[in-house]
């Protein structure tokens, strides 16, 4: 007998401050995307089709970060909308690139950029989407992985929680048989402190993890900066910056990058 | 068994009939999986013959880092233990258990039917070997044994090689697991180099090895390239600095669990669970379970766990081991002390991996030492064995 599900649920996915490419992980999707559809009504997407099914929305994906007044505003009704929000990529989970505003005087650029800038509202930071309202999960990455993602909707689907465990990035490094490319090639990685999911895709090419993920649990972060400082020639002032890239306003990596600066 | 024991039949193979061997192995269907040179280290891979055994390839191995140096030199079997173990093909890191699918009203389970791999592994180390036989007692001597690790087990084949050069990482002649093996192979080789000329002393620990070893119809060795072979491995003994105290070091650190001395590693540890992951003998594993978008099928995968991630001593209200140091200790006391009490031997083989492997470069041999020794001013109070700090 199949498994009878009363009513297909309504999947919305919204936009903030971000380049598309999370969203577009689920159009990606191809293959799978046609029997994603057989489950789920898609009520509100974009990116995808301009018809749009009124709220209130089942299942929720929250792309970007919040970085206008307006925006912080918006995510409190499409909270209020949704029984489950998913925020998904390092702008949602991290603050993204743009939240390398937090660092330096937002206004000043804005004074230098735009010729008439009392048109310009924007905040002084960039922040995730859990800054603002409850989320239920969050999918990490720059952009998001597809697997995950799938693995997301399929346990929504089937009322049972995802399957994404928080190993960190050496694990998957490790189940994937590669060689360790700090110690093997004295490349820094983030690696050790950096939540996985990506299945280690920048190691698995010989690269250090750059730790676009964002921060792992608990993460021992000062061990790893001894370390490349120490021992693989990493300067002060890129220890400054290589916890600056996607999730530079997660806590872990913000205080990290904050401790090094003079 | 050695090459300067009497009476034991050593053989003498020529370089140039390497291959030979191993076509005889690989004819018996065998996968051959040896060292060879991948992503920069020295990895157990699938081989198709005896040419792709890389030659004059040396390694530097120390805490925190291992290197690759080109020689001119023909051997190729002149390093010591690489990043992967055998641990990978005998427990492989993710495996699906079974699957379950709705039929009428039940639920019906199925466990996967392909045949087990047949591996024949070229050039594991005496200290592999060892680690082999502990998990053989984790795995096969137990009241549940795991059927998926017997199969591989019972079907793998053991072309083990003599160290000739230990690492700097290495210490299983304190673990009494090498330089040279004792037991645990059906085919030992050792392999030598005299005036530019490449050979092995083969010897045989089963039915099987000496089956295939008559198909090659090889010379005894000489009584001099024995007595080479053999003061040839006393000097790899020698060469090997770490110790450990393989019987004193479990009561040590048991006496020890609540001293100030783990402090330290609360900030040198990342937790990343590398040793625990490039160790040998390290069996932890979680489960995965799945399901396909309609909710008909569900899969249940075993996929390597370890003892660093916080989510390995999840319990309601949160993780038993929330300190780095805890987890550190529980790793360490596990390899030198209470796996005794489990398994009646040490969960360590003195192999290294542990300590090259580590991204900041612990020492797992140096730590025990001084949390045993240097550190025991610090004198601890009171044990609390299973609590956490
Ligand atoms: S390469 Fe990076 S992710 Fe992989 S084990 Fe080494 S430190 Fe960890
Ligand atoms: S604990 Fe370290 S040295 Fe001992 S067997 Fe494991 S990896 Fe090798
Ligand atoms: S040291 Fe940790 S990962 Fe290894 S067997 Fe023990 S508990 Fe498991
Ligand atoms: S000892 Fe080294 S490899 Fe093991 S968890 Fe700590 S930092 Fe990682």
């Amino acid at each position: 007998m199949p498994f009878a599900r009363p009513t297909k649920p309504k999947l919305a996915v919204w936009k903030f401050a971000s380049c598309d490419g999370c969203q577009l992980s689920l159009l990606d999707c191809e293959d799978e995307l046609l029997a994603v559809c057989e489950h789920i009504t898609i009520a509100n997407f974009p990116e995808a089709s301009r018809a749009r099914v009124d709220g209130p929305y089942d299942l929720s994906l929250v792309e970007g970060s919040i970085t206008t007044p307006h925006d912080a505003e918006r995510i409190h009704r499409i909270r209020r909308a949704s029984k489950y929000l998913v925020s998904i990529g390092a702008c949602a989970t991290g603050g993204g690139i743009q939240a390398l505003r937090n660092f330096q005087d937002v206004q000043e650029f804005v004074s230098v950029v735009y010729a008439r800038p009392e048109y310009i509202q924007t905040l002084a930071k960039s922040t995730p989407i859990a800054d603002h309202v409850y989320v239920d999960f969050e999918l990490r990455g720059c952009p998001i992985s597809k697997p995950q993602l799938l693995e997301l909707v399929n346990s929504f689907l089937n009322k049972r929680p995802p399957n994404l465990p928080n190993r960190n990035v050496c694990a998957e490094c490790k189940l994937r048989g590669n060689t360790c490319v700090m110690v093997a090639e004295g490349k820094p990685c983030l690696g050790p402190v950096t939540q996985g999911g990506c299945d280690a895709i920048c190691p698995s090419f010989r690269r250090g993890c750059y730790g676009c993920f964002g921060p792992g649990e608990a993460p021992n972060i000062a061990a790893l900066s001894a370390r490349m400082s120490e021992h693989l020639g990493v300067d002060t002032s890129d220890l400054v910056r290589v916890y600056r890239t996607y999730n530079s306003a997660a806590d872990p990596f913000r205080k990290e990058s904050e401790r090094h600066e003079s | 068994m050695r090459p300067d024991q009497q009476g034991e039949a050593i053989f003498l193979l020529p370089d140039e009939k390497l291959a030979e061997l191993l076509s005889a192995i690989k004819e018996r269907g065998y996968q051959l999986i040896a060292p060879i040179l991948r992503d920069a280290a020295l990895c157990f891979s699938e081989i198709d013959g005896a040419s792709e055994l890389p030659q004059g390839l040396r390694d530097a191995q120390s805490p925190g880092s291992y290197r690759i140096k080109q020689t001119a030199s023909p051997e190729r079997f002149a390093h010591a233990s690489g990043p992967t173990s055998l641990k990978r093909f005998l427990y492989p890191p993710r495996l699906k258990l079974w699957q379950t699918q709705r039929k009428a009203n039940a639920m019906v389970f199925e466990e996967p039917a392909d045949p087990p791999p047949r591996y024949a592994f070229i050039g594991p180390r005496p200290c592999d070997l060892q680690a082999v036989a502990i998990q053989d007692r984790v795995f096969l001597r137990s009241a549940h044994p795991d059927n998926d690790y017997r199969r591989r087990r019972e079907n793998a084949l053991f072309v083990a090689v003599n160290c000739l050069h230990p690492s700097e990482s290495c210490f299983c002649s304190s673990m009494n697991s090498g330089p040279s093996a004792k037991s645990g192979f059906d085919i030992l080789l050792t392999e030598q180099i005299e005036s530019e000329e490449l050979y092995y002393l083969v010897q045989t620990g089963t039915d099987e090895g000496l089956e295939i070893l008559n198909t090659l119809k090889l010379k005894p060795a000489a009584d001099s390239k024995k007595r080479k072979a053999a003061t040839e491995l006393k000097q790899a003994t020698k060469k090997i600095e770490r110790k450990l105290d393989p019987t004193g070091i479990g009561p040590a650190l048991k006496e020890r669990l609540d001293s100030p001395a783990w402090d330290e590693l609360e900030n040198r540890c990342l937790a990343c669970g590398n040793c625990t992951l490039a160790c040998p003998t390290c069996f932890c594993s979680t489960v995965e379970d799945h399901t396909d978008l309609a909710g008909e099928i569900a899969t249940r995968d075993r996929v390597w766990d370890s003892c660093f991630q916080q989510s390995f001593s999840y319990v309601a209200g949160g993780p038993v081991r929330s300190t780095i140091k805890g987890r550190y200790r529980q790793w360490l006391t596990h390899k030198l002390s209470s796996w005794s009490d489990q398994f009646g031997t040490l969960g360590c083989v003195g192999c290294g991996r542990c300590i090259t492997w580590c991204p900041v470069g612990i020492d797992l041999v140096a730590e025990a030492n001084a949390i045993c020794t240097e550190r025991q001013s610090q004198n601890p109070t009171k044990t609390t064995i299973g609590v956490s700090p």
